[in-house]
């Protein structure tokens, strides 16, 4: 099997050489991870991050709410039956109407509305280019030109959205506006921050 | 395997690596003799490593803040994921540092390795080994616990007994009229950066000196003195790579066996690594009952209680305090001893050292205790009547510290030397 050059067993050093090389890098990158790990959010942070219940019932027809979720703004808009008939006459001025990128939603507002219930749309209000937040220009028309339809408007770099946070073709902003993880927890009471669960669909 | 040999060359004809490889490891012929002792110079490189490693990622969380320091390191110990293992790193790290240097001095004294040629070599020791005192203190402030703030307190108004220029010089390392955020804020500058950067020349001027003479051994002999005639190599050397690389290397499992076992089974050590106080936040109104510096510390601490005030100055025990450390930096040449190894000194040296020894350790331990902890000496007795029987034993520990290195040139000079041997001994 091992065959010796000078008294020494060449085989058996590498083995026993890589075999010490190989544990001990073991080892090194084991004792690592709490170093790495040191640097994830800690608990504090996580605490803060968890999620909010809101209280969807003040918020009147064709009118916005923005709340507080990790330090972003969540809007949560309640749509009129018109500004949720208007979605689907969109196609044609948006960039991803069919919501191909999927990272955006999750899958319970994998749909035309981009929500759980039709009116209520539920949307981090960071602008997806580089995360300003975008004015909300929920009526038609007025300073947006008279093409537009309600929506809401980046003022750093031009980008548009529509009603349901759809980005339009040409805007800086490559995808759409992020829908976060939310469920209902009664009637009229949204909690933003924790997914809703496939049975309940 | 050809084009590794062709990058290499490409990479020596610009840096000098595969060179610096053989002059200071495959190729630097260290003593074929060393014991056990000799494993602590290089667990104090890794250990400063770690420590370097561990106090980067505590500085992620660390706020050097009066209002927030206490509560950012118990932040740390609860809500960091992992952050108890690596503040635990950092704080048992400082006191096997110490302990680990305290051996590598000892190792030094008991061989001669400060003896000539090597007296550099030795200074670059003492004063890193100031330094390294100096990290400690600054360090034992950020958890801005009871223990941070007395003990700061009560070092930095050392410097206000200096005469003349004491008090101003106290205010000036405070930057206030009390210890407080301010003075927090820049021992936080002077742990993170001024003093590690430090260090870090340090070691490098000291691994420079070293390879520059050689390393002594525990026989005291200089090996480059018999050297193969056709090869230069000395007789008693072997490679440091792979001999002695491979030797720590056990050395830093057995370390780091006891390394993990204290971080996972008793961090605090019974109050010696982590005071008890110190998981109390900082109280300038309320002082703790009995404030003893850490372990590593108390053998100076003692020497300064036990001297006492001279005029009503408490200068003499600050100045004697400093003077323990300092007088490290003329040992070689208080030593007079014509050998310079233990094994070939005589008797009367081995005493001495004896003597010194156990008076390091009692007087390290009588700092760790109220010096009301023995009684008092019976009223009958003349001139020591009352006096604090533990503070009379610290002060015969004091004079017999002292008397190790100023009576050096004395006795080791009497001292009946062996004859050495020309070869080292296995």
């Amino acid at each position: 099997m091992s065959k010796k050059h000078n008294g020494f067993d060449k085989d058996r050093r590498k083995f026993l050489l890589t075999a010490t090389a190989v544990t001990g890098a073991v080892g090194i990158s084991a004792a690592g991870i709490p170093f790495v790990t040191s640097m994830k959010p800690s608990e504090k942070a996580k605490a803060a991050g968890a999620s909010i219940a809101v209280d969807t019932s003040k918020i009147e027809k064709g009118s916005l709410l923005t709340s507080e979720w990790r330090g972003q703004p969540v809007w949560i808009l309640n749509r009129t039956e018109y500004m949720v008939k208007g979605l689907s006459k969109m196609e044609k001025n948006l960039a991803d109407p069919q919501l191909k990128v999927t990272s955006q939603q999750p899958k319970y507002c994998q749909n035309l509305t981009r929500s759980i219930k039709p009116d209520l749309l539920v949307v981090v209000g960071i602008c997806t280019h580089l995360g300003c937040s975008p004015t909300a220009k929920l009526q038609p028309k007025g300073d947006m030109g008279d093409d537009w339809t309600g929506g809401f408007f980046c003022p750093c770099h031009g980008s548009k959205f529509d009603l349901a946070g759809r980005v339009y073709k040409g805007s800086p902003a490559p995808t759409n506006l992020v829908v976060p993880p939310h469920k209902y927890i009664d009637e009229k009471t949204i909690l933003i921050g924790e997914d809703q669960k496939e049975e309940t669909l | 395997m050809k084009r590794k040999t062709n990058l290499m060359t490409w990479v020596d004809e610009r840096l000098p690596v595969s060179s610096f490889i053989k002059n200071h490891l495959t190729q630097y012929y260290a003593p074929k003799n060393f014991n056990f002792l000799y494993f602590f110079g290089a667990l104090a490189i890794v250990l400063f490593a770690l420590q370097i490693l561990t106090g980067i990622f505590l500085t992620m969380h660390y706020k050097p803040d009066a209002l927030y320091a206490f509560a950012s390191v118990e932040y740390i110990m609860r809500d960091v994921s992992f952050g108890w293992v690596i503040r635990y790193m950092h704080s048992t790290g400082a006191s096997l540092f110490f302990v680990v240097i305290y051996m590598h001095m000892f190792r030094a004294i008991i061989y001669g390795s400060y003896k000539q040629p090597r007296e550099l070599l030795w200074i670059f020791g003492v004063l890193m080994f100031l330094l390294l005192m100096a990290e400690a203190f600054f360090g034992y402030l950020l958890p801005w616990g009871q223990m941070s703030y007395w003990g700061a307190l009560v070092i930095v108004n050392l410097f206000a007994t200096v005469p003349f220029i004491g008090p101003d010089l106290a205010e000036w390392v405070r930057g206030d009229y009390l210890v407080s955020d301010a003075t927090l804020n820049r021992f936080f500058a002077f742990h993170v950066i001024a003093l590690p950067l430090a260090l870090a020349g340090l070691i490098f001027l000291h691994l420079a000196a070293l390879h520059s003479v050689g390393s002594n051994n525990p026989d005291g002999i200089e090996i480059k003195q018999t050297k193969d005639k056709k090869t230069g190599i000395p007789l008693d050397g072997i490679p440091f790579h792979p001999y002695y690389t491979v030797k720590d290397l056990i050395g830093l499992t057995v370390f780091l066996i006891v390394f993990t076992a204290i971080i996972f089974f008793m961090p605090e050590v019974g109050g010696y690594f982590l005071e008890h106080n110190n998981f109390v936040p900082a109280n300038p109104l309320v002082t703790p009952a009995h404030i003893a510096p850490v372990w590593y510390f108390t053998p100076f601490y003692s020497i300064l209680r036990a001297v006492p005030p001279i005029f009503n100055s408490q200068f003499p025990g600050v100045a004697a305090m400093g003077a323990a450390v300092l007088i490290l930096f003329i040992l070689p040449w208080l030593d007079k001893s014509k050998v310079k190894s233990i094994r070939y000194k005589g008797t009367l040296y081995k005493k001495w050292l004896a003597a010194f020894v156990l008076s390091f350790l009692i007087l390290g331990y009588l700092g760790t205790v109220p010096s009301n902890i023995w009684g008092q000496i019976p009223s009958f007795i003349p001139l020591l009547g009352g006096l604090d029987l533990a503070t009379f034993v610290a002060r015969i520990f004091t004079i017999i510290y002292f008397a190790f290195f100023v009576l050096m040139p004395f006795y080791s000079k009497k001292d009946k030397t062996k004859p050495v041997p020309k070869r080292v001994t296995s």
